[in-house]
């Protein structure tokens, strides 16, 4: 078990060294960081004595090197819009992303999990084919037109939702949250709903087929042949089995709501990363960029790990190894 | 004791609906189990031995259903009861031992955590009784050191050692029928015996009788007190196994004798019965078994026979018909 940690926990960190050389290629070698920097009136020798300041002259692999430096201590650089540091920028944006992305995951698993647990055992029942069909509409329908929809329905048409932002916040010093007052609790219900559709749908389908799958198995059969209750077989023995892929498949999932919360953030305009880094794309503050590609992937990897984790203590398999006689 | 069979099959239909039309899997079998007693029945693969056994414990896959006869436990009817009647009929009165030992188990359950809620699940025993009362099966199913290897996975144990797990489990809430459905087919010939052995023992110590699906004629003639042969869903031949197995009366019986190679009899070549079971899409009118018969005369190919009793003897055949008759 330490062995495997360890294992797993070199492998990230050699993912982390590769997302970082991409960022920082992307920052040193897409446009000249002391354009970005200075205005047209600058000569060129306080050009270059910036240069000397910033370290540019130095050996790539030098300044590679303490690029990976600062981003370990969290310093990123200065924001070219902004001109204040990524890393407090990123700061304050991120508790809105997560809040987001926590809100929707648990969303996506609550709804998801039973819904495709009831298609599953009752494959007949018109509630099923129902199911199905919503699931069908959340899987074919891109995000930001559900978030236009909703925005006309339960924002203007019936005017009880807010359609943008995320009401009023509550600061707790390190974290900003909009979960403590009724108008920012309001204010996440269509973002969030908008954003766990689709990964609820994914869930639904995935945990469906799987327990079809399982309930096909000769262990199941067993257990019904030795009269064991069918909550017990139903949900002991055939669910559990079943949540052996599906952590996978979710936990990743979980990863991509993070990154992919930019399109319902933009629809909503959701104060979070997403909307950041698009602003940062528009006006190529690679600075801002260049943070957001290494904290998503930083996210990556530690849900992988969780995942690996958690999968070892599910399945006992993978814990205790073979002990074949 | 009464003289009501254990266990009365009637005039079984077993059914499966499909876009070709219906298949009929099983067709009109009958036979009794009396208590204590061991039924061999044997056959080719797909003659309909396992869905018998299936169609006995109520577990037929949907859309595959019962279209008629009818089966009974102790005179009672068990195959209209409901799911959950049903459910309180399997393990506690009837228990069953699937064929592949590596996927019979819950691969995320220790062995004693299957027992245990089997166990609970039908005796009203505590926590601590159950895993006393598991740790006594898995001794006496002839698991080395079960109290150290109970609470291991599935995965730790050797085929032959889940299949003991699987015989402790299917008898764990003392069932009066064990059906055991080729319970040695998936194991290595080296362990077969071990099996069939244990299995054997354990039913006779608790009276339980058993019915034992195979088609290894050595295992029935060492095993069984009586035998059904089954061919394309139908008893072609039942009764004592020493009668059947010395002096068959169906041809196709007679071919399955010829084909078991024998240390006392120096042959030179085995028996071989021609041609292949008809598919249940293609079952020829008559006697199913006209087209692969030596003896095949006219009446096999237009009248279907039906298990004509003589004795404890029952032979579907019209050869059979003729003896009598004379």
């Amino acid at each position: 078990m330490l062995a495997f940690t360890i294992r797993r926990l070199i492998q990230s960190i050699g993912v982390m060294l590769v997302v970082s050389l991409i960022a920082f290629v992307m920052f040193r070698f897409v446009g000249d960081p002391v354009d970005q920097m200075v205005g047209l009136e600058t000569t060129i020798e306080e050009r270059e004595i910036l240069r000397e300041q910033l370290g540019l002259n130095d050996a790539t692999p030098v300044q590679f090197l303490r690029f990976v430096g600062n981003a370990i201590q969290g310093d990123f650089g200065v924001s070219y819009q902004f001109k204040r540091p990524v890393a407090t920028i990123l700061g304050e944006r991120m508790p809105a992303t997560l809040e987001l992305a926590f809100v929707s995951a648990i969303l996506a698993l609550v709804a998801g999990i039973p819904m495709g647990v009831y298609t599953a055992l009752r494959r007949e029942s018109v509630l099923s084919k129902l199911f199905l069909m919503i699931s069908l509409i959340g899987v074919s329908l891109p995000t930001f037109l559900i978030g236009i929809l909703f925005i006309f329905l339960f924002a203007v048409v019936f005017q009880i939702l807010p359609s943008f932002g995320r009401g009023e916040i509550v600061d707790l010093g390190w974290w900003r949250t909009g979960l403590l007052t009724s108008s920012g609790l309001k204010a996440l219900i269509l973002p969030s709903i908008t954003l766990a559709l689709f990964q609820m749908t994914l869930i639904m389908r995935l945990v469906r087929s799987e327990m079809l799958e399982v309930l096909r198995t000769d262990y199941i059969k067993f257990c019904q042949a030795r009269g064991l209750r069918s909550r017990s077989v139903n949900f002991g023995h055939a669910l559990k089995n079943t949540l052996v892929p599906v952590i996978t498949i979710a936990g990743l999932q979980i990863g991509s709501l993070i990154a992919f919360a930019i399109i319902t953030e933009t629809v909503f305009q959701w104060p979070g990363m997403g909307l950041l880094f698009l602003q940062a794309v528009q006006n190529v503050d690679i600075p801002i960029m260049a943070a957001y590609l290494l904290l998503i992937a930083f996210l990556f990897v530690m849900i992988n790990m969780a995942v690996d984790m958690l999968y070892v203590v599910v399945d006992p398999r993978i814990r205790i190894g073979g002990g074949e006689e | 004791m009464t003289d009501t069979p254990l266990l009365s099959v009637r005039d079984l239909v077993v059914q499966f609906p499909t876009r070709k039309g219906v298949l009929t899997a099983v067709d009109g079998v009958s036979f009794d189990i009396k208590r204590g007693e061991v039924l061999g029945v044997v056959g080719e693969s797909g003659a309909g031995k396992s869905m018998t056994g299936a169609a006995i414990i109520g577990l037929i896959e949907p859309p595959g259903r019962i279209a008629s006869g009818q089966v009974l436990l102790d005179g009672e009817r068990i195959d209209n009861l409901s799911v959950s009647q049903m459910r309180r009929v399997r393990g506690k009165k009837v228990g069953m031992v699937f064929q592949d030992p590596l996927t019979s188990l819950n691969p995320l359950y220790t062995v004693a955590q299957q027992l245990v809620e089997t166990v609970r699940t039908h005796l009203p025993l505590s926590e601590k009784q159950a895993r006393e009362h598991a740790l006594a099966l898995l001794d006496e199913v002839g698991i080395p050191a079960a109290k150290r290897r109970m609470d291991d996975y599935p995965h730790q144990f050797s085929g032959g050692m889940r299949q003991r797990v699987v015989i402790a489990l299917a008898l764990a809430a003392e069932p009066e029928l064990v059906i055991a459905d080729e319970p040695t087919t998936a194991l290595d010939v080296s362990v077969q015996a071990q099996i069939i052995d244990v299995l054997k023992r354990l039913c006779s110590e608790r009276g339980a009788a058993v019915m034992l699906i195979t088609h290894d004629m050595g295992v029935i003639a060492e095993t069984a007190d009586r035998v059904a042969v089954m061919y394309a869903g139908r008893v072609a031949e039942i009764g004592p196994v020493r009668d059947v197995v010395q002096h068959a009366k169906h041809p196709y019986t007679q071919g399955l004798m010829g084909s078991i190679p024998t240390l006392a009899h120096d042959s030179d070549r085995l028996v071989q019965i021609h041609g292949s079971m008809p598919r249940l899409t293609d079952i020829p009118p008559g006697c199913a078994f006209n087209p692969r018969c030596a003896h095949a005369f006219d009446r096999c190919r237009q009248d279907r026979p039906s298990p004509i009793q003589t004795g404890e003897r029952a032979v579907a055949c019209w050869l059979a018909d003729q003896e009598v008759g004379q």
